[in-house]
């Protein structure tokens, strides 16, 4: 089993949810972040005063998969959230020891 | 002659007037997502600079200028030609003339920033500016002449608008659907729910709206007199009653009564009174606020059937109060109340609400078409929208570089 932790731009939020619902993804777990990279911060102007904020809103998207179902989903992300400009993310692949299900007590495979 | 206590009555209407802007803004801000607030606030607040700025130099004299075959005025008062402290002939003789000039700038500003609401969320600043000051020229200036303006032709025709109905609310609301269609709805309308960030700076504006609503209405008396009495009872009665008849059928409807649901009544029943304040009795004030609050409940219901986003009702509170208070002038209009207005239907004078319907057909429509078709060109050459990435991240970050809150 794997992670696959998505930082993505907000906007694109909406597709990447759709296209994995598409491939049956069933769940997802969402958390707004803030970060930066090579994508530089935006500025802020107060009565002429400029202020750099060097972090962005990104969201991050964290999915339990099998892993033979990794290079797909990677895939399917990827397209979805691409705009081909910088500031468009990244995807982290972790590998995952154990899974529970809390109601059933269920793991590996069969909790995810 | 200039009376003191009328001139006195008019600036400070004036000034009252001029506070609906801001309220307008804060009224509407509070309805939008928190990443909005500040472009909210521009897009009401900077038509004080700009629709001032035209008035004076173009908007006054097209307005209320010698009168051009009934369509417009002249530019004979061309950059405040000519309107001096001295009382005008036409407009108002008990005040000075520049004063009747600024008192009706506050309307001019007014309007345009009304339109704003139905596009909340997505409109880019400059292109709103370009299309703010060009329908000024072309909608609101023209059809506050052939009202308004002596030798206008609808107002030869015996329509009757006492303080904006027509001339403010229907231009607006008319514009309001147009621009509606021509941008389209926001990014996740029908999916996703856009709920108001903070309503109680909604229920600030709703205050500072209807206190100087008795500017915009009462103040269209013209002078410190019984009229401008009975047009600030009448702008009262109807608030009230559209804000309990909004909020009772909301309880009956929804099975609880909301606070946007009370102000928005109140505004409903402000802006239907509007065209009607100094023509009738209190009893008719009441009743034209009570079916506002009903009707306008009802097309903003109406609105999320058919799927159209205006955004923050524009079109179903002030649009539809518009032609809602026209009509009723029609039907309540009474010679014993105002001696210069006229008989209603229930005075036994049926042809004059058929002349209130012909003045709702003709300004509704020029409204809608005129707008339509600017805010296409515009989009064309400029495009209206911002982009999907920067409605995400909200105006007031991409288009204003502020956050409101820190």
């Amino acid at each position: 089993m794997k992670k696959i932790e998505a930082i993505i731009k907000p906007f694109k939020l909406d597709d990447v949810k759709e296209a994995l619902n598409e491939m049956g993804i069933k769940g997802m777990t969402l958390t707004e972040v803030k970060g930066y990279g090579r994508q530089k911060g935006h500025k802020e102007i107060y009565r002429g005063a400029e202020y750099v904020v060097d972090f962005l809103p990104k969201i991050k998207l964290e999915l339990i998969v099998e892993d033979s179902h990794v290079d797909e989903i990677v895939e399917c992300i990827r397209q979805a959230a691409l705009t081909g400009k910088i500031g468009d993310g990244k995807i982290f692949i972790l590998p995952i020891e154990e899974v529970v299900r809390v109601r059933t007590g269920e793991t590996g495979n069969q909790a995810i | 002659m200039i009376q003191a206590g009328d001139t006195a009555f008019i600036l400070a209407s004036a000034g009252l007037v001029l506070l609906m802007t801001p309220g307008l803004a804060l009224f509407y801000a509070g309805m939008v997502r928190s990443k909005n607030v500040l472009g909210t606030i521009m897009q009401s607040l900077i038509m004080i600079s700009i629709i001032s700025i035209e008035w004076v130099i173009i908007g006054y004299t097209m307005a209320f200028g010698p009168d051009v075959s009934g369509i417009v005025g002249d530019l004979s008062w061309f950059g405040l030609n000519g309107v001096s402290s001295a009382p005008s002939s036409d407009y108002a003789s008990t005040i000075p003339h520049n004063v009747f000039m600024i008192y009706q700038c506050m309307f001019a500003v007014i309007t345009p920033a009304l339109i704003t609401g139905a596009f909340a969320e997505r409109m880019r600043f400059g292109p709103l500016i370009l299309f703010s000051l060009i329908w000024t020229i072309v909608v609101y200036n023209p059809v506050c002449h052939w009202i308004w303006g002596v030798g206008g032709w609808l107002g030869n025709r015996g329509v009757l608008d006492f303080a904006g109905g027509l001339v403010v609310h229907l231009t607006s609301g008319a514009a309001a659907l147009a621009a509606v269609l021509v941008l389209g709805p926001r990014k996740g309308f029908g999916r996703q729910s856009f709920i108001p960030h903070n309503l109680p700076m909604t229920v600030l504006g709703t205050g500072l709206l209807w206190f100087g609503w008795f500017g915009f209405n009462g103040g269209s008396a013209l002078a410190a007199n019984g009229i401008a009495a009975t047009a600030f009872v009448s702008t009262h009665l109807a608030g009230m009653a559209g804000m309990a008849m909004w909020t009772l059928v909301e309880w009956l409807h929804r099975k609880k009564p909301t606070t946007l649901g009370s102000v928005s009544g109140a505004i409903a029943g402000l802006a239907t009174v509007t065209p009607a304040a100094g023509f009738i009795s209190p009893i008719s004030a009441i009743i034209i606020g009570l079916l506002a609050g009903i009707i306008c409940y009802t097309a903003v219901n109406l609105k999320n059937i058919i799927g159209l986003d205006d955004s923050l009702d524009v079109v179903g509170i002030h649009g539809i109060g518009g032609v809602v208070g026209t009509i009723c002038l029609g039907i309540f209009a009474s010679r014993a109340v105002n001696p210069g207005g006229s008989d209603g239907l229930l005075a036994g004078n049926a042809s004059f609400l058929g002349t209130q319907i012909f003045g709702v057909l003709v300004v509704g429509t020029y409204a809608f078409i005129i707008s339509w078709i600017l805010l296409k060109i515009i989009d064309m050459l400029f495009g209206l929208r911002v982009s999907e990435e920067n409605e995400v991240t909200g105006l007031d970050l991409s288009e204003h570089s502020e956050t409101a809150y820190n």
